[in-house]
């Protein structure tokens, strides 16, 4: 049940429920002998929550760092869409691909440890703030009023991820669930057209998992944001997602409905193994 | 009585001065990880930079302190866009190797432009002393001493409260996580260097208007290492701390032992570091797990 509304929307893509957000189409991606992603190709609309799923060393997270910028594909385009037009973001730098809209959580925490919470929630504004070096060096005037803008929908994030106790406290010193939900937060902070998950439950208990499972419907809900989820928890997937891709070795093996995938017999190979024939 | 108190004002204000070099070489290595060999080069570059400025040019002081900055920082965004930048992904002794090599560069630039002869700079700190319980305080060491402790606040404010200052230290953090949050490591990485020339180089014209432009300023650049070292590699309020024990430090040194003593104090101390503490008094511990 949502009781309160938000002054500042936390999606800022234009685009209309349903219009496809994100394209990716027939990307490669080699290590030296080892292909991680093999014409990879799936399609991400606006308004989704999209989970991607697979075994380990499937390629999930790779299929995420190329969206990101992070890894560079070999071959293919990943097209993300917005009212402006089309960006191939296989020829951006991440933190162009950043400025587009695009964020994300990483599998490993990664937050500025040495930073508050506060501190670490701001920089999700950073794309955001338009003052020059000069003018940041006047703290008074356009600079201020900018930051007090920007505070306001940072305490907006921290209010929704109910993180208020411990919002100047070096993030380092935070349980993992915390930091998670900071990380989580950070990404909102950036007010994303396209949000990109990686294992936000992983290493939670049950209750845990829950909590944030609610976090990232409440944003999704909330705000309208657009979710690509990677997840190990099949419950969870199961019960939060509108389309499930599954890859494993590096292809993609199933795509659909989670009902759908969930019945699908390549997946059940992925997961359980080949049957041994007698 | 009064010797104490005139050494006190001179180690208060070579420890000012050498807290602002290390400033520098501070931010290079929270930034970047590199540890610049050169950033006491960069000081000596910043006080001829400031005279040349003045006496070849003509100008006046005032401007001749723009020139200087302007200078320091394309110095430092070129250094780092053609020196440092080929060096990313290399290993770290490499990386040492070329600030060694940048360092020399700079002084023998320096040496071919204006020879080995002193210079005199005309002063432009306020001239006069102040007589206090039989001590002569010189006014331009009081001065001096307020310049770096001004320009050391601003840049705490600057880390503190600033988007620039706050993504420098993101950086410094995780740059994986900088780049996604749509910061552009490379530019931090030229702030970085630019930053780091930039207060060198005030700590340059401070020493020239004490005691004149030689090539000996280098090796008052030299002393930012047991400065950094005891301070933390990595620490802001370690580089003022620092700089003022070793600064006081030498002047009591050569007050009260003399015989050259003064010269290696510092070192001593820095080897002592090493074996005691060597993150120094407020560097982060690092603790890595294998």
């Amino acid at each position: 049940m949502i009781t309160r509304s938000y002054r500042h929307p936390l999606n800022s893509s234009r685009l209309e429920p349903g219009e496809p957000l994100l394209e990716v189409s027939d990307i490669r991606l080699r290590f030296g002998g080892i292909t991680a992603l093999d014409e990879v190709s799936l399609s991400v609309r606006q308004g989704t929550v999209h989970a991607v799923i697979g075994p380990n060393g499937a390629g999930k997270s790779s299929l995420l760092n190329c969206i990101s910028g992070l890894y560079r594909p070999q071959d293919g385009t990943i097209v993300v869409h917005t009212p402006a037009g089309a960006h191939d973001l296989t020829r951006r730098k991440p933190h162009r691909i950043a400025q587009l809209g695009v964020a994300r959580s990483f599998q490993n925490i990664e937050l500025f440890r040495h930073l508050t919470v506060l501190e670490n929630l701001m920089l999700g504004r950073h794309i955001h703030m338009r003052n020059r070096l000069t003018r940041s060096l006047v703290w008074f005037g356009p600079a201020r009023r900018q930051e007090l803008a920007h505070r306001e929908l940072v305490e907006e994030v921290i209010d929704l991820l109910q993180i208020q106790s411990v919002r100047h406290k070096p993030v380092g010193a935070l349980a993992y669930g915390f930091q998670k939900r900071v990380e989580l937060g950070r990404a909102l902070c950036m007010q994303p057209a396209l949000l990109l998950l990686d294992e936000p439950m992983a290493g939670m208990n049950a209750e845990e998992k829950e909590d944030m499972a609610r976090f990232v419907l409440d944003a999704h809900e909330l705000a309208g944001v657009t979710v690509v989820l990677i997840e190990h928890d099949m419950n969870v997937v199961m019960d939060i997602s509108d389309r499930v891709s599954v890859l494993d070795f590096g292809r993609l093996i199933a795509d659909g409905a989670p009902e759908q995938v969930s019945t699908d017999p390549d997946v059940a190979k992925a997961y359980l193994g080949e049957e041994v024939q007698a | 009585m009064s010797d104490f108190l005139q050494m006190t004002l001179f180690g208060l204000s070579n420890g000012a001065i050498l807290a602002l070099a290390a400033l520098g070489f501070v931010l290079i290595y929270k930034a970047t990880r590199v540890i610049n060999f050169a950033q006491g080069h960069f000081l000596l570059v910043g006080a001829y930079a400031f005279y040349a400025a003045i006496v070849v040019l003509g100008l006046h002081w005032s401007l001749a302190v723009l020139v200087g900055v302007a200078f320091a920082a394309t110095l430092g965004v070129l250094v780092e866009r053609f020196v440092l930048r080929p060096m990313i992904g290399e290993e770290a002794i490499a990386v040492i190797m070329v600030t060694i090599g940048l360092s020399s560069v700079l002084g023998g630039g320096v040496q071919l432009f204006f020879g080995t002869t002193p210079r005199e700079t005309p002063q432009f700190l306020p001239s006069g002393a102040l007589t206090m319980a039989g001590a002569t305080m010189p006014w331009s060491r009081v001065a001096a001493i307020g310049i770096a402790a001004a320009v050391l606040v601003t840049f705490s404010i600057f880390f503190t409260r600033t988007r620039h200052g706050i993504a420098m230290r993101a950086v410094a953090d995780d740059q994986q996580a900088a780049l996604t949050m749509g910061i552009s490591v490379r530019r931090v990485f030229a702030l970085a260097w630019a930053l780091a020339a930039v207060t060198a180089v005030i700590g340059g014209i401070l020493l020239a208007d004490l005691s004149g432009v030689s090539a000996g300023l280098a090796g008052f650049g030299l002393i930012v290492f047991p400065v950094v070292i005891l301070g933390g590699l990595d620490s802001v309020p370690g580089t003022i701390v620092g700089g003022i024990i070793i600064g006081l430090l030498v002047q009591y040194t050569a007050g009260y032992v003399g015989g050259g003593l003064e010269q290696v104090v510092p070192f001593i101390v820095l080897i002592l570091i090493l074996m005691v503490r060597p993150y120094g008094l407020f560097g982060q511990t690092r603790i890595e797990r294998v």
